[in-house]
């Protein structure tokens, strides 16, 4: 990689310290989170909030599951070449009480992972542009 | 009042990647099926299709398409589109025409030409489209399946020989399926050595996409009585429930689920809870099914499906398949169509293409893939945000 500026893939999605929150919101009125944000209407089926609070959500959790990418994904991933597979990581987090999904740092393959091992968030590039390395989130099993 | 309908016929394009136009196949489906029903076009009032989507593709409004392509004559349309479900839905739309008496007869059809290359999302930075930022993010729809898979095999010890059993059953009775699109046997080597797609899974695990149409002529059992089809298998019931929050499972395109963190809140699956509905609409339980069809986008996602329809215990849908109990001739034989391992997915037809097999299964018509005395069959296919159908054939 360059010595470009480093600049979110998605904005808004997650800050961009050195121990990374993906941002989400929580409901005002009954406690459920969500990722993506949502401010709009709260979809518990027995809350009729609107009020959401910003919030960082849970920055470790456990695997849920796991997989691969083996081939090149279509647009708009935009592939390093030669294309390298990734490995990608559900994982469930406790407080939230929610399941989200992200790549697994570069370099760990499925044979590293296993369901229940905790794992952290960070953020590493996901593509270069012309002016900037975009950042995404993504899980590596924590230190022991 | 019993809510259910006749099937008087059946009828399937075969499938494969024909190249041509989705309404071809729509026709041929539905002539077949009328033909099966020895219904006359003109007795139709009601044509119910399931629709595709397409930029600019007249799939959007199928109904009418398919109306005009048999030939105009007055009858009422219907476009549903559910992805995967849509056949489903089309089906209840004119179960409800039906039982609220407002026609006799009506025609379910659903066709497809799947385009070349990937089903991808259109450009620019959209980051409100959950399909545009999963395939940015590089999450494509194996990665869901090979989620699925990996989790069963950590929780509940399947292994890739499981897998590829699964493939190997559907090939071996589905190059019996002169419908389908791929006819050969596969071997548990040949599974093993195709490329590795999404860990677990390979190629020979996950479905294609196919050119296919099906289409289903229905009736009330007045009409059905009538016309000396009194004892044609009758659709029993269908679900199309979408789940109860907090969905617990990770579905497509979606990149989290819903969270259970609130008060009262349990997080549950909508792959189990959909058959529920089915079974009560029926008034059966899982012990009397005899068959079933369902939705394996891959082969480990047929043994989630056998489980979530409660024909095995949680977990213990591969202990079934290692005893052959999945396979025709066996205690609960799934997929005898050959599945989505045979034919590959043709979206909106698809769903009606599962409830063919049963009628010509429940009418014993089903030649070399025929399972004995077949009373009782249900479907389970998934549309998009985790939702999906079930239908219950008896006969
Ligand atoms: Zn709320």
């Amino acid at each position: 990689m360059s010595d470009k500026p480093m600049a979110p893939a998605i904005d808004g999605w997650h800050t961009m310290e050195v121990k990374p929150h993906l941002i989400g919101t929580r409901c005002k009125a009954c406690g459920s989170y969500f990722f993506p944000k949502n401010n709009d209407y709260c979809r518990n089926p027995v809350c009729d909030s609107t009020d959401f609070d910003e919030v960082e959500l849970s920055r470790t959790g456990n695997i849920w599951s796991y997989t691969n990418a083996s081939y090149k994904p279509p647009a708009p991933f935009v592939a390093a070449e030669p294309f390298e597979p990734y490995t990608i990581a559900a994982v469930q987090l406790e407080k939230e009480q929610m399941v989200i999904l992200g790549q697994a740092i570069q370099g760990i393959g499925c044979e590293d992972l296993k369901v229940g091992m905790p794992v952290e968030l960070v953020l590493e590039p996901l593509h270069e542009t012309d002016d900037d390395i975009k950042m995404t989130w993504k899980w590596k099993p924590a230190a022991q | 009042m019993s809510n259910e309908i006749a099937i008087l016929g059946a009828g399937m394009h075969p499938w494969g990647k024909w190249g041509h136009n989705f309404v071809q196949y729509g026709v041929a489906a539905a002539r077949e099926a009328l033909a099966d029903a020895g219904v006359p076009w003109q007795d139709v009032k009601f044509v119910s299709g399931g629709a595709t989507v397409r930029c600019g593709y007249p799939g959007y409004v199928a109904g009418a398409t398919f109306a005009q392509a048999l030939g105009w004559q007055g009858a009422e349309v219907n476009t549903s589109y559910a992805a995967c479900a849509s056949g489903s839905q089309a089906l209840a739309a004119a179960r409800n025409k039906i039982l609220a008496g407002e026609c006799d007869v009506a025609l379910v059809v659903g066709a497809d030409t799947t385009p070349k290359g990937f089903l991808a999302p259109a450009g620019g930075y959209r980051p409100e489209d959950p399909d545009w930022v999963r395939f940015y993010l590089g999450v494509t729809n194996p990665t869901y399946f090979g989620l699925y898979a990996r989790r069963r095999m950590d929780v509940y010890g399947d292994t890739l020989e499981d897998f590829a059993a699964v493939k190997v059953k559907n090939s071996a009775i589905g190059s019996k399926n002169p419908r389908a699109r791929y006819r050969k046997s596969f071997t548990a080597e040949e599974v093993a050595a195709s490329a590795m797609v999404a860990d677990p899974l390979r190629l020979m695990d996950i479905c294609a996409t196919s050119d296919g149409g099906a289409a289903l002529i229905v009736s009330s059992l007045e009409y059905a009585e009538k016309i000396g089809k009194g004892d044609a298998p009758r659709v029993a019931a269908i679900s199309t429930t979408t789940p109860t929050f907090a969905s617990s499972v990770v579905e497509m395109p979606d990149m989290a689920t819903d969270s259970a963190a609130a008060a009262g809140v349990e997080a549950h699956a909508f792959r189990s809870t959909l058959p529920l509905k089915a079974y009560e609409e029926a008034g059966i339980g899982p012990e009397d099914v005899d068959l079933a069809e369902v939705y394996d986008l891959s082969t480990a996602l047929e043994l989630d499906w056998i489980e979530d329809l409660r024909l095995a215990p949680r977990g213990e849908a591969a202990a079934l398949l290692r005893a052959g109990d999945t396979a025709i001739g066996g205690k609960i034989p799934v997929n005898v169509s050959g599945g989505l391992a045979c034919f590959g997915e043709a979206v909106p037809a698809q769903a009606l293409a599962q409830v063919c097999e049963l009628t010509w299964q429940l009418r014993g018509e089903a030649g070399d893939r025929q399972v004995k005395d077949a009373k009782v069959g249900i479907t389970a296919n998934q549309g998009l945000f985790g939702h999906g159908s079930s239908v219950i054939i008896k006969r």
